[in-house]
């Protein structure tokens, strides 16, 4: 039966994800490491604080996992929160699993904690590159009811590889904090179609910055993490050069672009307007030979 | 946020687990933990929510549910964001019954 990730919970996804008996969780809900800054301003805390971490195995390869409850504060990250991601990635680096898989589900920095977010993300970030640096091979998945932005936007785009589905959302600002910023004018957030069609899954795919599109099903999600942890990992300078000249490219071609959709049609995607109602199949092998790659 | 506390008669429960975790905390929901307590006849319940001056209703709904369900020797501590009874009547079922069949 297909079960879907949009709305599954963290422990959910996590449970869908690894082999069934090699779960092990690191600071289970038991330990109530809490965060230490929402009883300052009488605000609820989440005994995890909205993020599980843990070992287990995916077709018996050890990895490292982490997921982000959407549902509490919008998965936004916290001191505890944050510093439970940050031990996960250290810990990489002295068992050396096949991957640390992030089911990243965040609206970005929690605003409640201020500062201590925002040093969590940079925290992050650093870790992440570090072990990058070493070999350890990172794993960034987004298909939650959040998706993808701010800080951990930043982070998703430090993985090695990274899989998405069409409901997910990755952005740096979201579309309300753009809407806020700039007027309604430049973007309406109550558009679903366009805050779909610019932060959605299927453009982030043909704009070079997710890896696979996968369908917003659990079992899917598997298959395609257990995909990303066998496919080549390159975190060479050349690596870096081939991204830096793709970003370029779409600068100087796609600079004026008012919507996504000019970018679909400029890249060479055909029947655009169709674009929102293929199939995940039909979509890849539409966009295949014009989707943008570093 | 407002704490309460209840110590509550109920059945014992067989079944031994290390702890439970079901629910989320978000609003009109509330997250809510079991784990193994001391004496096998009553159940303790601990209440941290942010919605003020309801414990008479929270009583009702604790001491209900250690009527319906062998809560006997469990701890529960529930994180609540202003969830209804009714709501907080059926994450207390669920973590029930995913202590008795292991899913959680």
């Amino acid at each position: 039966m297909r079960k879907g990730y949009y709305e599954a919970s963290a422990r959910d996804r996590i449970r869908g994800v690894i082999d069934p008996g090699s779960w092990g969780e690191f600071i289970p809900p038991t330990e109530r490491i809490t965060s230490p800054h929402l009883p300052l301003l009488d605000q609820p805390v989440a005994f995890d604080d909205g993020i599980v971490v843990g070992a287990g195995r995916l077709n018996g390869k050890d990895v490292l996992i982490a997921a982000q409850e959407g549902r509490f504060l919008g998965g936004a990250v916290g001191e505890v929160h944050g510093a439970k991601l940050v031990g996960l990635i250290e810990r990489a680096l002295k068992i050396r699993p096949s991957a640390v898989i992030l089911l990243l589900d965040s609206g970005g920095v929690r605003l409640h904690e201020a500062n201590a977010g925002l040093i969590a993300v940079s925290e992050i970030m650093r870790a992440i590159l570090h072990a990058r640096v070493q070999g350890v091979k990172f794993v960034g998945v987004i298909g939650g009811s959040c998706g993808c932005f701010g800080g951990m936007g930043l982070v998703a785009r430090c993985c090695d590889v990274l899989l998405m589905s069409e409901e997910g959302r990755l952005g740096m600002s979201g579309p309300e904090v753009i809407e806020t910023v700039r007027g309604v004018e430049e973007f309406d957030s109550r558009d679903r179609a366009l805050v779909w069609r610019v932060t959605g899954g299927k453009h982030r795919y043909l704009i070079g910055e997710v890896d696979m599109l996968v369908d917003d099903d659990v079992a899917q999600f598997r298959a395609a993490i257990a995909r990303a942890i066998e496919a080549p990992a390159d975190f060479s300078l050349e690596g870096l050069e081939r991204e830096h000249d793709m970003l370029a490219r779409r600068w100087s071609r796609f600079a004026d672009a008012n919507d996504a959709r000019d970018i679909w049609a400029g890249l060479g995607m055909p029947d655009v307007t169709r674009m929102a109602l293929m199939s995940t199949e039909e979509f890849t092998r539409a966009a295949e030979n014009v989707r943008e790659r570093p | 946020m407002e704490q309460l506390q209840f110590q509550v008669p109920s059945r014992a429960q067989s079944q031994r687990r290390d702890a439970v975790l079901v629910g989320v905390v978000g609003s009109g929901n509330c997250e809510v933990l079991l784990e193994t307590a001391s004496s096998d006849a009553v159940c303790l319940a601990t209440v941290h929510t942010a919605a003020h001056g309801f414990s008479d209703i929270w009583r009702r709904v604790i001491e209900d549910f250690a009527t319906r369900c062998n809560a006997g020797g469990l701890r529960v501590e529930i994180n609540d964001v202003g969830a209804t009874p009714a709501v907080v009547t059926l994450r207390l079922y669920q973590a029930i019954e995913a202590w008795e069949s292991g899913y959680a």
